[in-house]
C-alpha cells in the first residue's frame, strides 16, 4: 500500500464511508515521535501515508479504525472512549472497525505488554482534539462569531450566548478544508466526561447473543477445513505417513506434509483437508504417521527440574543488574536466609483454541483469524512465504482469549502454507489437544534467593539466581551469552534502588520444548519468588510484612499504593484466626498491590475469604475495564497456583485437555475487590499487571495462618 | 449418513449427516449458527451448551441422533436483541471479557433460573461449575445471575 490512491481506497473500504467527511490521521514523520495531525487532503498533497484513525461524516457519525486486537481486555472500548472525550461526542456516535495488519500504517499493532492504551493515548487525544478545534473553527467562520463564543458539546458546536447549535455533520465539509491546528490544548482529567468513567463496553452486547465473530466462526466462500497431525515432539521430523485409509474417507480433498516456523525451527506435520471440519477430524484419525525423533533429547519434567535445581546451585549463569558487593555483605549479615522457589510450565489455554484462515492466490495472501499482532504476522509470514508485505493482508476477528499465545505467527504461517499448496482458501482448526500440547509454553523456573539482614533487621544483601528456558534464546541467531533484560521483570525496582548490595543471575536451560510469553511474562513467576522471599525476610526480621516493604520504597507512588491497600483491606485490624498476606509488584509500568485473607473452614480446609487489589496504572480510560482485568488476572493466577501445570514425559506434553489440565471454576473463585488509583502518571498496562502479586500474597497469607511456607507451584489449596 | 429432523430456535430443520457427528458441529457447520462454541470437545468446559427440550446439554458430546425430533435452543434463540433478562443482566454487570465462553455460561444460567427463581451462591456453584471461563469472569457471572433473578420478578431492577 505505497500509493496514496490505494491508501485512500483502502480506508474507504475499511470504514465503509463514502462522500464528504473530515478525515484526520497522524502521519509517521521520519522523526517518529511527535508526528503532525493531518487531513486526508493534506496527506495526499504531500504524499504521506495517512494513518486513518478517525473520520466524521455528514451525518455526524465518527468512525475509528481500531488498530489493536480485541481479546477481552477492552481495547474495543478504550480507543473510542479516548476519542469521544476530546472530540465531545456521545460514545454511541462512534463506530469502530478493525484495521488490517500494516506496520507502516498504524505503528505497532501488537496487543501485548498491555500496550494498547499506553502506546497510543496521547496521539489519540491530540487527534480528537484537533478534529474538535477544526469543527469549532469552521463554525466560527460560518457564523462569523469569535471562537471564544463557541463550545463543542455532544456532537454539536453551540453559541454560548444564543444557544444556537449546528451539528458536526453540517460542518465537516468546511472543516475538511482547514489546516489542522499545530498545537491543541488537552482537557484536564478533572473535566473528563467519558474518560475515567465506567462506560459500558460496546463489544459486550455482541457477546451475549452469539453475534460476535471469533476466528473459529469466520467463513469465507469456497473455504475448506484442515486439521493437522503435528509431531508431539517439537524438533522431530516427519519420517513417513500412510494416508491410504484417510484418503478414502468421505469429504477428504487433500493430505499433505506441512511445516510451520516456530522460532528457529520448522515444526512438521501432516495436514488433512476436507470439505467439512467433521470430515477432516475423522480422516485424521485414520492417518498413520511415523516421526523421526532421534536428533534431540526427550526431556521429562523430572529431568528438567533436577537440572534447574542443580543449575541454581552450581552454574555461574549470565549475571546482570548487580550493585555493591553481595558476597561480602551477605557473609557479614547478622541473619542469613536462603530459599528455593519453583514454578511450573503452563499452557495459555485460551478458551478459543488456535485457528486461522488463509487464502493464497496469484502470489497474494489474505489471512483471517484471532490474531494479537497483525503487523507481525503480515511482516513475518510475508517473509516466510517469499511475498512482499504489501501482498499480505491480515484481518482480525474477535479473539477468544490471547494471553500472549495469539501474538505468535506459527498458526497463520501454517495456514498460509496449506492454502498455497492446495490453491484454495482453508481454515486450519486446532483441537483443544493440539492447542494444549504444542506450546509454546510458559517456561518452568527455579529460583534460588539469598538475603542478609543487619542486626537491626535491615535487608542489606539480596541475590536471585534463576534457572529456566530463556525465551529470547530461541530466536534465529540469538546470542546465548546475552541475557535479556526483561528476565528481571517483576523484581521491583522500587525496593532495589534502596538496597545497597544485590546480584541477579540467569542460568538459561537448554531444552527443545518451545516457550513463550504467558500473561505478564517473566513477572508471572518472578513476582512469586521475589515477593515470597521478601515475606520470609520480613518474618525473619520480626517486622510486619507491609511495614518491611515500606522500608525499601523510595518513591511516593509506592507509599501511596501501600497506604491505600492497608486502608481498603483493613490490614491493621487483622485477627488471630485469620491469615493475611500482601505482595506488591510492578509490571509494564503499572504497580499493583494485593492483600489476600484466608481462614480455615470447619472442615479444616483453607478458604480464601477475600482478595483486595489496588492498581496504579497512571493515566487510565475506564475503571470498570481495569477492575475486570484485575479480577481476571487474579483468577488466572489462582488457577496457575493451585490447579494446573503442564508436565513432560519423554519430550511430550502430558496434559492434553481440561480433564488433566484442570481449569479454575466458579466454585473456587474468591471475592475480589479492586481499587484504581487516580493520578496523572504515564499510562501503564492494565491487562497483565494484576497477575504477579496474587500468588505470593496468597502463599504469604497461608504462611501467616499455618506457618507453612509454599515454595513450589502448583499446590493443592485443599491439602495445605 | 442419516436424515434427522429437529427444530433449532423454533425453526424446523432436516439434516443429512453422519449419525456419529456431534450436535455441536451440526449446529455450527451445517445449520450455520456459530454462537455455540467449541472449547474442549470432551464435556469439560460447557462452551457448547445448548438447550435440548429445555434441558442444558453439552453439544460437543451428544451425537446428532440424540436430538432427533427434539427442540434445540441456542444462544441465538434466547433473543437476538438482547432482551432476555439474563442477557440484560450480563450486559449491565459487564460480564464478558473475550466473550468466548459466554454463550455457554448464559445458556446454563438461563436454565438454572428457569428451575430456581432464587438461586443461592451454592445453587449457582452447582449449576455453573461445569462452565470454564479463562478470562475469569466468575465474580461477575455470580452477580449477573442474581440480578437476572430479580429482573425476572421485576423487569426494572437494576444492579
Ligand atoms: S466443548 Fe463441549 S464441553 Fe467443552
Ligand atoms: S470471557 Fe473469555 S473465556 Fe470467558
Amino acid at each position: 500500500m505505497t500509493t496514496k490512491t490505494i491508501s485512500r481506497r483502502n480506508f474507504i473500504k475499511l470504514s465503509g464511508m463514502t462522500g464528504t467527511a473530515l478525515t484526520l490521521g497522524i502521519g509517521f514523520s521520519a522523526l517518529g515521535k511527535d508526528s503532525p495531525v493531518l487531513t486526508a487532503a493534506l496527506a495526499e498533497a504531500q504524499n504521506i501515508e495517512l494513518n486513518a484513525w478517525i473520520s466524521i461524516d455528514t451525518a455526524g457519525t465518527v468512525t475509528i479504525i481500531n488498530h489493536r486486537a480485541e481479546m477481552g481486555q477492552g481495547s474495543f472500548q478504550a480507543v473510542p472512549q479516548i476519542i469521544a472525550e476530546e472530540l465531545e461526542v456521545d460514545l454511541n456516535q462512534v463506530k469502530i472497525v478493525f484495521a488490517q495488519g500494516s506496520q507502516t500504517k498504524y505503528g505497532s499493532q501488537i496487543t501485548g505488554g498491555s500496550s494498547t492504551v499506553r502506546g497510543s493515548y496521547k496521539r489519540l487525544l491530540r487527534l480528537a482534539a484537533s478534529a474538535r478545534e477544526m469543527l469549532l473553527e469552521a463554525a466560527s467562520r460560518k457564523w462569523n462569531v469569535a471562537r471564544t463564543e463557541l463550545v463543542a458539546e455532544n456532537g454539536q458546536v453551540i453559541q454560548i450566548t444564543t444557544g444556537e447549535a449546528i451539528s458536526y455533520g453540517d460542518l465537516v465539509a468546511d472543516a475538511a478544508k482547514l489546516q489542522p491546528p499545530k498545537e491543541v490544548k488537552l482537557k484536564s482529567p478533572r473535566d473528563y466526561k467519558v474518560l475515567r468513567k465506567p462506560m459500558p463496553r460496546q463489544d459486550i452486547p455482541l457477546k451475549t447473543n452469539g453475534q460476535a465473530v471469533f476466528g473459529i466462526d469466520k467463513k469465507i466462500p469456497g473455504m475448506l477445513y484442515a486439521v493437522v497431525e503435528r509431531n508431539p515432539r517439537f524438533l522431530g521430523k516427519l519420517k513417513s505417513f500412510d494416508d491410504s485409509a484417510a484418503k478414502a474417507m468421505p469429504g477428504v480433498k487433500h493430505i499433505l506434509p506441512v511445516k510451520m516456523r516456530v522460532f528457529s525451527h520448522d515444526r512438521e506435520g501432516v495436514a488433512v483437508v476436507a470439505d467439512s471440519l467433521w470430515a477432516a477430524l475423522q480422516a485424521r484419525k485414520a492417518l498413520k504417521v511415523e516421526w523421526d525423533d532421534t536428533a534431540f533429547p526427550h526431556h521429562s519434567s523430572e529431568q528438567l527440574y533436577a537440572q534447574m535445581r542443580e543449575d541454581v546451585k552450581n552454574k555461574p549463569g549470565l549475571s546482570f543488574r548487580t550493585k555493591g558487593d553481595f558476597k561480602r555483605a551477605f557473609e557479614t549479615s547478622a541473619k542469613k536466609l536462603e530459599a528455593v522457589y519453583e514454578t511450573p510450565y503452563e499452557a495459555h489455554a485460551c478458551m478459543e483454541p488456535l485457528n486461522c484462515i488463509a487464502h493464497f492466490q496469484n502470489n497474494k495472501l489474505e489471512i483471517w483469524g484471532p490474531i494479537q499482532g497483525p503487523d507481525w504476522v503480515q511482516a513475518d509470514v510475508a517473509d516466510l512465504m517469499g511475498l512482499k508485505p504489501e501482498d499480505v493482508t491480515v484481518n482480525m476477528t474477535f479473539l477468544g482469549g490471547g494471553f500472549g499465545r495469539k501474538a505468535f505467527l506459527d498458526y497463520p504461517h501454517e495456514a498460509a502454507v496449506i492454502s498455497k499448496a492446495i490453491q484454495a482458501p482453508v481454515q486450519v482448526f486446532w483441537t483443544r489437544e493440539d492447542d494444549m500440547t504444542q506450546g509454546p509454553f510458559r517456561p518452568g523456573m527455579v529460583y534460588q534467593c539469598r538475603g542478609g539482614l543487619s542486626d537491626q533487621g535491615r535487608l542489606q544483601a539480596f541475590e536471585t539466581r534463576m534457572a529456566g528456558q530463556n525465551m529470547d534464546h530461541q530466536n534465529p541467531g540469538a546470542d546465548k551469552m546475552a541475557y535479556n533484560s526483561n528476565v528481571t521483570e517483576g523484581f521491583l525496582e522500587t525496593y532495589l534502588n534502596s538496597m545497597p548490595h544485590y546480584s541477579f543471575s540467569d542460568i538459561p536451560l537448554e531444552s527443545p520444548i518451545p516457550v513463550m510469553w504467558w500473561r505478564s511474562v517473566y513477572s508471572s513467576t518472578n513476582g512469586f519468588a521475589f515477593e515470597s522471599f521478601l515475606d520470609e525476610l520480613a518474618h525473619a526480621a520480626g517486622t510486619d510484612p507491609l511495614a518491611f516493604r515500606r522500608n525499601y520504597f523510595w518513591d511516593a507512588r509506592y507509599h501511596e499504593l501501600a497506604n491505600r491497600l492497608e486502608e481498603v483491606s483493613g490490614w491493621k485490624n487483622r485477627k488471630p484466626n485469620e491469615g493475611w498476606g500482601v505482595a506488591i509488584t510492578e509490571c509494564f509500568s503499572s504497580i499493583v498491590g494485593e492483600v489476600v485473607k484466608v481462614s480455615r473452614k470447619p472442615d479444616g480446609k483453607i478458604k480464601i475469604d477475600k482478595v483486595w487489589a489496588v492498581m496504579d496504572c497512571g493515566w487510565y480510560v475506564n475503571p470498570d475495564t481495569i477492575r475486570a482485568q484485575v479480577e481476571g488476572s487474579i483468577i488466572m493466577a489462582l488457577a496457575a497456583a493451585t490447579k494446573h501445570e503442564v508436565t513432560f514425559k519423554e519430550g511430550k506434553a502430558v496434559e492434553r485437555n481440561f480433564d488433566s489440565y484442570k481449569m479454575l471454576r466458579i466454585t473456587d473463585s474468591p471475592e475480589i475487590e479492586v481499587h484504581v488509583v487516580d493520578n496523572e502518571e504515564k499510562a501503564g498496562g492494565v491487562g497483565e499487571p494484576g497477575l504477579p502479586p496474587f500468588t505470593p500474597a496468597l502463599t504469604n497469607a497461608i504462611f501467616d495462618l499455618t506457618g507453612k511456607r509454599i515454595r513450589k507451584l502448583p499446590f493443592a489449596l485443599e491439602e495445605v | 449418513m442419516a436424515s434427522i429432523s429437529f427444530t433449532v430456535n423454533a425453526r424446523p430443520y432436516t439434516v443429512d449427516v453422519d449419525p456419529k457427528m456431534p450436535l455441536l458441529w451440526v449446529i455450527r457447520d451445517v445449520i450455520g449458527l456459530t454462537g455455540t462454541k467449541y472449547g474442549c470437545g470432551i464435556a469439560q468446559c460447557g462452551a457448547c451448551t445448548v438447550h435440548l427440550n429445555g434441558v442444558p446439554v453439552r453439544a460437543c458430546s451428544l451425537p446428532v441422533t440424540a436430538a432427533a425430533n427434539k427442540a434445540i435452543v441456542t444462544i441465538e434463540g434466547l433473543s437476538a436483541d438482547n432482551s432476555h433478562p439474563v442477557q440484560q443482566a450480563w450486559i449491565e454487570e459487564q460480564v464478558p471479557q473475550c466473550g468466548y465462553c459466554q454463550s455457554g455460561q448464559i445458556m446454563a444460567a438461563t436454565s438454572l433460573l428457569k428451575r430456581n427463581a432464587n438461586p443461592t451462591d451454592l445453587d449457582i456453584d452447582a449449576a455453573m461449575q461445569g462452565h470454564v471461563c479463562r478470562c475469569g469472569t466468575y465474580p461477575r457471572i455470580r452477580k449477573a445471575i442474581k440480578l437476572a433473578a430479580q429482573k425476572m420478578k421485576n423487569p426494572t431492577s437494576k444492579s
